[in-house]
């Protein structure tokens, strides 16, 4: 198979906000930037994000990004990099502002400032009571978000290469980052994007769950990636269930809903997070929440015939408040759970939403592993952001409108580091390894070959299946041990999926095939991750931690306050240590995170 | 169906990969449906529907919205359906 080389100063995968905004940076430096996406970008999912961002710009009420810090570092249940995250908060209201003058239609209030909104977690004066601090554009943040930046883009000429599947990472003997190989869907035709600098931002993993709110689109293609080429992958046990998806579905409710006053209830119509949230109730954070969900469920206080989901009620709200703040919302439950909003509660249970853990970062964007001098040696030419990264200010539970501010931040702040080093000591393109495309060559034969092999979609089932039965919103100690035996079986059978199809010109079904090698690294590395670590924090919640004074809700911080890293061969794990060092202000010192 | 058709339906289908899981799941029980043949005004309809922002094409699909174009509106009835995913 033939192999075209292009070359570019920098390669971006993947083209939601992380990739635009990583493309602005580079782009507007006057390198010769390539972005390569599966989709058009704006219909990367950043599109689907309603609730906003989150930045303390105090246009409604006093607000400070020590205190949006404070929240960050607790929502994360200490296990944020707390330089990162002050990195990232003390920058917001810089990449929001910034965005507003790329022609982002924010909404507004009356005296033309943007308005802002409270949001789940996000508290004023370190924790006392929810603070306005929600940045949107009604429930099309993400959408604008995307046009806004996709636009100037354009104006900067960046190169899209859009239907382009990337598929392996080059790296040479040094372990330097060259670029990828990529294949055009349009011909099948392979190519390699040979850059200085390789940034992903491919968002994340969701499909690995049976029911997520993630669209299809989200296979995890950077981490497969990059686990392929030996780079590990941080704290992917770490999984945000959001609240609300529609039960059925798992199309999401935004939380925005419960920030504009909707209400949790369960079968006896009572507004239970009041007695596991006294301070924040319905607007607690996200894991928080989806506990109490399943605990009302559990002991029986669920509703519907099978008392398998709960309530969420808005129909104490003005209709006209309804269609105005949160139009989609009535939409969505009509189509997928059959109800009129205005006039009968929505049935919601917590649906797989967010991958904290990723490919690991610095606050700079440049991707970091454990090597013999340090345990963050940079990675020469590799960069991520957005959710396929791990930075880590995420934690162990992210905080709703703080993805994409992570994506603006660390996407700016990663192109901000490849266009650093490229002109602060600009160098020729290293020469590609005779092996640069050996991977993605082997790959494509075996599945072109591949006789009695796994159907793709069956596989996909099973993986999904196992992934929701073993490691799901609450995890057990035996189901977690029978799931790494199970994933593995699974991953067996990726190993030999046969596809029918052999054609060359967009063959969809190869594509899915490609993807779900990406997925399953994801879901090996969640699921292992998940089983070696035996105590409870932020969204990874075990049966077998229980919650005793030493250990507040099984958080055990002398054994575990500590990152992992999954590497793809022999399923190993590392650890490594959280950094708790600020950047200029002190620790935030550990407790218990209550709300 | 031959090679043309082939790739039609395939480029169709990969369209149908959107931003939005609402969209998606539309659109995968719409592929699931059908039959193996669109026909070309079938399948030039749909990929109109397809160029369009997933917001737009979910407020079609919702119901909240009617086709501009009423040469649409059988392909977008084809599309929409009742509750009871």
């Amino acid at each position: 198979m033939k192999v075209t080389v292009r070359k570019f100063d920098a390669v971006i995968v993947g083209a939601g906000g992380a990739g635009l905004r990583a493309a602005i940076q580079l782009s507007e430096a006057g390198l010769k930037t390539a972005v390569l996406s599966k989709v058009f970008p704006t219909r990367s999912h950043t599109v689907a994000a309603q609730g906003g961002v989150a930045a303390s710009l105090g246009n409604s009420e006093e607000d400070h990004w020590h205190w949006h810090m404070y929240d960050t570092v607790k929502g994360s249940d200490w296990l944020g990099d707390q330089d990162a995250i002050e990195f990232m908060c003390k920058k917001a209201n810089e990449v929001v502002i910034e965005l507003e003058h790329y022609g982002m239609p924010f909404d507004r209030l009356d005296n033309g400032r943007i308005y802002q909104r409270p949001f789940g977690g996000h508290m004023s004066n370190f924790g006392e009571k929810p603070v306005r601090r929600s940045c949107a554009a009604a429930d099309r943040t993400g959408h604008a978000m995307l046009h806004a930046m996709y636009q100037r883009n354009v104006k900067a000429n960046t190169q899209f290469f859009v239907e382009w599947l990337a598929l392996d990472l080059i790296r040479d003997a040094e372990g330097d980052v060259l670029g990828v190989t990529a294949m055009e869907m349009e011909t099948g035709d392979l190519y390699a994007f040979h850059a200085k600098a390789t940034i992903f931002a491919t968002g994340g993993a969701g499909r690995i769950y049976y029911s997520s709110t993630n669209a299809f689109i989200n296979t995890g293609d950077g981490a497969g990636m990059a686990a392929r080429a030996g780079i590990p992958l941080e704290d992917m046990e770490f999984w945000q269930f959001h609240p609300t998806g529609v039960a059925g579905a798992g199309v999401l409710i935004t939380e925005g809903v419960r920030g504009e006053g909707g209400i949790l209830r369960n079968s006896a119509g009572e507004r239970f997070m009041e007695r596991y949230a006294p301070n924040a109730k319905d607007l607690a954070s996200r894991d928080v929440v989806s506990r109490a969900m399943v605990t009302e469920i559990n002991e029986g206080r669920g509703c519907g015939p099978n008392k398998d989901f709960v309530l969420l009620d808005i129909t104490h709200l003005p209709p006209e408040t309804i269609m105005k703040r949160l139009p989609g919302i009535h939409e969505i439950a009509l189509q997928f759970a059959g109800v009129d909003a205005l006039r009968e509660p929505i049935p919601v249970v917590p649906t797989c939403h967010y991958q904290m853990g990723g490919i690991p970062t610095n606050f700079k964007g440049q991707v970091v592993v454990p090597g013999k001098r340090s345990q963050n040696e940079i990675v020469p030419g590799f960069y991520a952001a957005g959710e396929c990264a791990c930075a880590s200010v995420h934690g162990a539970n992210r905080l709703g409108t703080n993805s994409l501010l992570d994506l603006l931040v660390f996407g700016k702040s990663a192109g901000e580091s490849a266009v650093d080093e490229m002109k602060q000591s600009p160098k020729p393109h290293k020469e590609l390894p005779a092996d640069a495309f050996d991977r993605t060559l082997e790959r494509l034969h075996r599945l072109n070959t591949q006789k009695d092999g796994a159907s793709v979609h069956e596989t996909q089932l099973d993986m999904q299946r196992t992934m929701q039965k073993h490691a799901g919103v609450f995890r057990f100690a035996d189901l977690l041990k029978q799931g790494v035996q199970k994933i593995i079986e699974v991953q067996k059978d990726v190993e030999r999926t046969e596809i029918k199809d052999k054609s060359k010109v967009f063959n969809t079904a190869r594509v899915e095939a490609l993807e779900l090698d990406n997925l399953i690294e994801v879901a090996v590395a969640t699921m292992v991750s998940a089983e070696a670590r035996k105590e409870s924090r932020g969204a990874h919640v075990r049966d077998d931690a229980p919650d005793t004074p030493e250990r507040p809700d099984g958080r055990d911080d002398v054994n575990w306050l500590k990152h992992s890293l999954w590497f793809k061969d022999a399923n190993r794990l590392e650890y490594k240590s959280v950094t708790l060092r600020p950047l200029t202000v002190e620790t935030i010192a550990l407790k218990k995170r209550a709300y | 169906m031959n090679e043309q058709q082939r790739i039609r339906r395939e480029r169709l289908r990969w369209h149908s990969r959107r931003a939005l899981l609402e969209l998606d799941l539309v659109m995968r029980r719409f592929w699931q449906s059908q039959p193996e043949l669109l026909d070309d005004l079938q399948a030039e309809q749909l990929e109109c529907l397809l160029a369009m922002e997933d917001h737009d094409l979910w407020e079609l699909l919702s119901g909240r919205q009617e086709p501009a174009d009423p040469a649409l509106q059988g392909m977008v009835a084809l599309l929409r359906q009742p509750a009871g995913f």
